[in-house]
């Protein structure tokens, strides 16, 4: 007997009928679901603000490796690169009383949180950085949500194979007292391929919630309408799980 | 007396279907990054203590390279494989099924019985010790029920970044989060062996008896 063939057949018969599973309307909800069990799980078993282990300083990596977007070229990017981010502004937006623009100044004089996290990216490798920056709860509660909003919306410079960059978080995460909106990486202002001049920390869910290259945070009530609907760009392109803290 | 117990018949075909669900969503989901390390971090081949080959489409779910499709698998599985393993445990204490087919007594671990028991398996003597089940199979059922098994799900929980900031400790005795996914690989490819072992030596003792008991339940004779 064919052995190999035979394991082939049985494994390509297996692989069909799971894929015809994930295509019917069931499946789809069902693996769909999965995440929100998950999710659930979480919320269920650990307060909403428990942190993120953080490191001694001696633990950060020698290098922290960039993925996705490491060096944008759309748009006016090259060009306030090579001004040193001078003009930079981050706009806090949306479903907020008092719509904010800071200057990059502005954010630096703001307190300042300090953590040395660990990084994982989807993909399953780690890296662990010592980052600063303002909390995100201290700009939403100076721009005061309104009562509708119920998520935040991470707008990004880099465009990517066309489309451009955004990530989206509950409320429970943009309130997180990990969540920061970085500048510095290591002590230094971050590399261009980290997201320079900020980045978002999400520290409980995987990398590429950490939205790079941050121009703007906005208020929402749904993500629907927003790009694909589905809150981000790997959610949007590839189909990512939006809870990424599985 | 049935020679299976319903709950491990359930069990048994239920963890069989996910064991192979996870394993197949597995490997793309190693597609994605072929790097193990030790430790809490590492990012490229530098740190690696192993290059992992590509597996090919055929062996992995989704049958094409998608992380995200795999993950989704993946992570769906996972909650009737460790809510499963968890019934099959109590099932097994309170049956008793553990303490009189699993457990093993000193006696059983004298080198001499261990000979005597790898001698009789390498002859194809299947039938032999005094309980149901005989040393090395105590042993291989032990372990895949009592280490393997439970350390996927252990190591699995350890690699979430969500469950970290209840699960640190299990993190930090694992050695890290990427020693965690590099035990995680290893135990799936523990449970791998013994899988190929289990269907030779069923094919080898009679596979018609031993399915169809498997699925019945079957008959001890009380000879």
């Amino acid at each position: 007997m064919k052995r190999r063939g035979f394991l082939a057949v049985l494994g390509a018969g297996f692989v069909a009928g799971c894929n015809k599973f994930a295509d019917s309307d069931a499946g789809s909800k069902l693996l769909g679901a999965a995440e929100k069990w998950h999710k659930n799980a979480h919320e269920f078993l650990m307060d909403r603000k428990a942190l993120a282990p953080e490191f001694p300083r001696s633990a950060i990596s020698p290098f922290f490796r960039g993925n996705g977007s490491v060096d944008p070229q759309n748009g006016d990017y090259p060009a306030q690169a090579e001004a040193g981010f001078a003009d930079w502004r981050l706009e806090v937006r949306g479903l907020v009383e008092h719509p904010l623009s800071l200057s990059l100044e502005n954010i630096r004089k703001l307190p300042q949180r300090t953590q040395v996290t660990r990084h994982d990216c989807v993909e399953g490798w780690s890296a662990i950085g010592e980052w600063t920056g303002p909390q995100l709860s201290l700009l939403l509660d100076t721009a005061k949500l309104r009562p509708e909003a119920k998520y935040i919306v991470f707008r990004c410079a880099d465009n990517l194979n066309g489309q451009d960059y955004y990530e989206s978080v509950d409320l429970i995460d943009a309130y997180h007292p990990q969540t920061i909106v970085a500048h510095e990486l290591n002590g230094e202002p971050l590399p261009i391929r980290n997201g320079a001049p900020l980045r978002m920390r999400i520290e409980r869910q995987l990398g590429y919630k950490h939205a790079k290259y941050l121009t703007a945070i906005e208020a929402v009530a749904s993500l629907d309408d927003i790009a694909g609907g589905k809150g981000g760009y790997w959610e949007d392109r590839a189909g990512y799980q939006w809870y990424a803290g599985i | 007396m049935k020679r299976h117990a319903l709950s491990t018949r359930l069990w048994h075909w239920l963890n069989l279907f996910c064991v192979v669900v996870l394993f197949m969503s597995g490997l793309t989901i190693s597609n994605a990054h072929r790097l193990l390390y030790w430790g809490d971090w590492g990012f490229s081949r530098q740190q690696a203590w192993l290059e992992v080959p590509r597996f090919p489409d055929w062996m992995t779910i989704p049958g094409y390279y998608s992380l995200a499709v795999a993950r989704d698998w993946h992570i769906l599985i996972a909650w009737p494989f460790a809510l499963g393993l968890l019934f099959m445990w109590a099932a097994m204490l309170l049956n008793r099924h553990f303490k009189r087919d699993i457990a093993t007594s000193k006696r059983e671990w004298r080198w001499s019985n261990i000979k005597r028991d790898i001698v009789q398996h390498l002859k194809l003597d299947f039938d032999h010790g005094d309980g149901k089940y005989n040393f090395l199979q105590k042993l291989a059922y032990g372990l895949v029920l009592g280490v393997f098994l439970p350390m996927m799900v252990f190591t699995g929980m350890a690699i979430s970044p969500g469950l970290e900031p209840l699960l640190g400790w299990l993190v930090d005795l694992l050695g890290g989060r990427q020693s965690a996914r590099s035990l995680h690989f290893i135990f799936a490819f523990a449970i791998f062996g013994f899988f190929i072992v289990h269907l030779a030596l069923v094919i080898l003792a009679g596979p018609f008896r031993q399915i169809r008991d498997m699925i019945t339940g079957g008959r001890i004779d009380e000879a």
